[in-house]
């Protein structure tokens, strides 16, 4: 048995190793870094909570925080929604065949590098862009705009992507779910007189628990640490209508020299992505047993 | 399951709507990568005259084939390692269950929600006192430290879904702890370290803000990276910009045309177990 802990502790130990010094350790400098007013290069000065204060005094950050809480709604509401509703009819595709190609094409947003689909939608955003391109051939010419520097269409033009990127993977997801459900479930509410919506909410819904919560927590994580879809479109602007956490940070770090600042940042955007997560964590596990 | 004709209507409908809006942007991509290079192209056009040198331009003027060995290079140095690292380490803690596994697997735990951008700030100054600023390891450990939480936790799973009955079998014929996990338990992992792989795979080559931050060449990222590469180099010229994010995403969009079904199924059961 002691051998045994032996080889066993041995290892492990490259994981832990490398581990604690690329994640635990970073994460500790962040904590001590927060607590200061470091800018980088100097001395680092204690300030207590002032960093984690100004914060919430800061109109661009109390913004990025609201704006990535927004995008929650586009990344996450959005496409479970419509995610439910696509994978109702995937499974209902009686040709194996189309099916798998529907799940392909669905599914494919989801390897692209979020920077990529950052990229082709500022050019769907564009003002020759195939948005426009639609609105003026439908006659409604008169909402042709360049959506990413409008200050009230920008978060909602950058949570698009999100949900361009996001529904097909819900979809499919939602779908494999689906198929795990008992038909005999089906069949009986059909022979109850069950409708479309009635058989969706009494049976496909209540089936597929599980995934929904793997769902809002993959998606919610990816709504409030959403960095590389906003790098290459907009930025955070036009002035700070799509700033998100992330963007403030590498700003505040890298052009503003406030290291202390951005690393509060940081440690606040970890504890806004537990306090959202794990309520959805303790309610599904809650209902499992 | 029965459906009636009224369903099959409205499903088909809705799912002809979504396949076209998941492929719109990239077939408008296209049709603006085909369009001459000084020119401003509309959003999707058919080209009278497709300009297939757009391609050539900025395959030799993106360096792709630079990026791509820097990709390649990043991706073979991470998955394997990660691999690797994950399956000792899932298999002390899920097979062999040594003392004090439940606070080790607890202490990988904390590392599987934190945002990279959390301790990205941290990370740059401590690459940088490592003298690892812009090389290609600057985001190799950092990497392959931030996918062990996710790795160790689906090794685990896996290690612990193995019945025991095999290592006991595996003790009465003598085997040592260290031929039991390479006869008997490596090659029983194949099928969950390939999953893994994939995935891996996938998170590394998309990776965008550790080389944004840790690598000022763009040519030294991963190719997700240095797209923003092509956006300073040809802002001006969408039909060469589409032209040349068409190329990066080309091969990823190859394997997994290739293996798709291996793709879906690891990425699915990737979200869930995390």
């Amino acid at each position: 048995m002691k051998r045994n802990n032996l080889f066993g502790a041995l290892i492990s130990i490259p994981a832990v190793l490398i581990y604690s010094l690329f994640v635990i350790y970073p994460l500790t400098s962040a904590f001590r870094y927060s607590f200061t007013n470091w800018d980088g290069i100097g001395e680092k000065e204690f300030v207590g909570l002032a960093n984690y204060i100004q914060i919430f005094q800061s109109p661009d950050l109390v913004a990025s925080i609201r704006n990535s809480l927004s995008l929650i709604v586009f990344f996450s509401v959005f496409p479970i929604f419509f995610g439910l509703l696509l994978a109702n009819f995937i499974v209902r595709i009686r040709t194996q065949k189309i099916r798998s190609i529907t799940q392909v094409v669905l599914f494919f947003p989801q390897i692209l590098p979020l920077a990529a689909s950052g990229i082709a939608w500022s050019w769907m955003y564009a003002k020759n862009g195939l948005v426009n391109q639609f609105l003026t051939a439908v006659g409604l010419e008169k909402f042709a705009q360049p959506w990413l520097a409008g200050f009230s269409t920008a978060l909602p033009a950058v949570g698009f992507i999100g949900a361009w990127v996001l529904t097909g993977f819900c979809a499919v997801l939602l779908a494999t779910g689906i198929s795990k459900i008992d038909s005999s479930l089906y069949e009986a509410a059909r022979i109850d007189g069950a409708n479309w919506w009635s058989e969706f909410r009494n049976v496909t819904i209540p089936g597929l628990r599980q995934e929904i919560s793997v769902l809002i927590t993959v998606t919610i994580i990816a709504a409030l640490s959403s960095f590389d879809i906003i790098y290459v479109t907009t930025l955070g602007g036009p002035g700070s209508s799509t700033l998100v956490p992330g963007i403030s940070i590498y700003r505040l770090a890298f052009t503003q020299s406030s290291v202390g600042l951005a690393s509060a940042f940081g440690i606040l955007l970890m504890i806004i992505v537990l306090l959202v997560i794990l309520p959805v964590q303790f309610y599904s596990r809650k209902n499992d047993q | 399951m029965i459906t009636t004709l009224s369903e099959k209507i409205i499903g088909r409908t809705l799912l002809i709507f979504a396949v076209i809006f998941t492929v719109m942007p990239i077939l408008s991509m296209f049709s603006a990568s085909l369009e001459p290079a000084d020119t401003t192209p509309l959003g999707l056009s058919w080209p009278k005259d497709p300009q297939w040198r757009n391609y050539k331009e900025a395959f030799s003027g993106g360096h792709v084939l630079e990026l791509m060995k820097s990709s390649t290079f990043i991706v073979l140095l991470v998955v394997p390692i990660t691999l690797l690292f994950a399956t000792l380490a899932g298999y002390a803690i899920g097979k062999m269950k040594i003392r004090g596994h439940a606070a080790l697997f607890f202490f990988f735990l904390l590392g599987l929600t934190i945002p990279f951008e959390s301790i990205i700030v941290p990370l740059y100054y401590q690459v940088d006192r490592l003298h690892l600023l812009n090389t290609q390891l600057a985001i190799v450990f950092p990497l392959i430290a931030l996918f062990m939480p996710f790795s160790i936790f689906w090794m685990r799973a896996h290690f612990l879904r193995i019945p025991s009955e095999i290592s006991e079998a595996a003790k009465v014929d003598g085997a040592s702890e260290f031929q039991e996990f390479r006869r008997i338990h490596m090659p029983l992992a194949i099928p969950s370290l390939s999953a893994l792989a994939v995935i891996i795979f996938i998170w590394t080559w998309n990776q965008f803000i550790l080389g944004v931050v840790l690598i000022d060449d763009p040519l030294k990222r991963t190719v997700a990276g240095a797209l923003t590469f092509f956006q300073g180099q040809y802002w001006i010229s969408i039909p060469l910009i589409s032209a040349s994010a068409l190329i990066i995403i080309t091969p990823s969009l190859v394997l997994f045309l290739i293996f798709q079904r291996k793709f879906i199924s690891s990425l699915l059961q990737g979200a869930v177990k995390a």
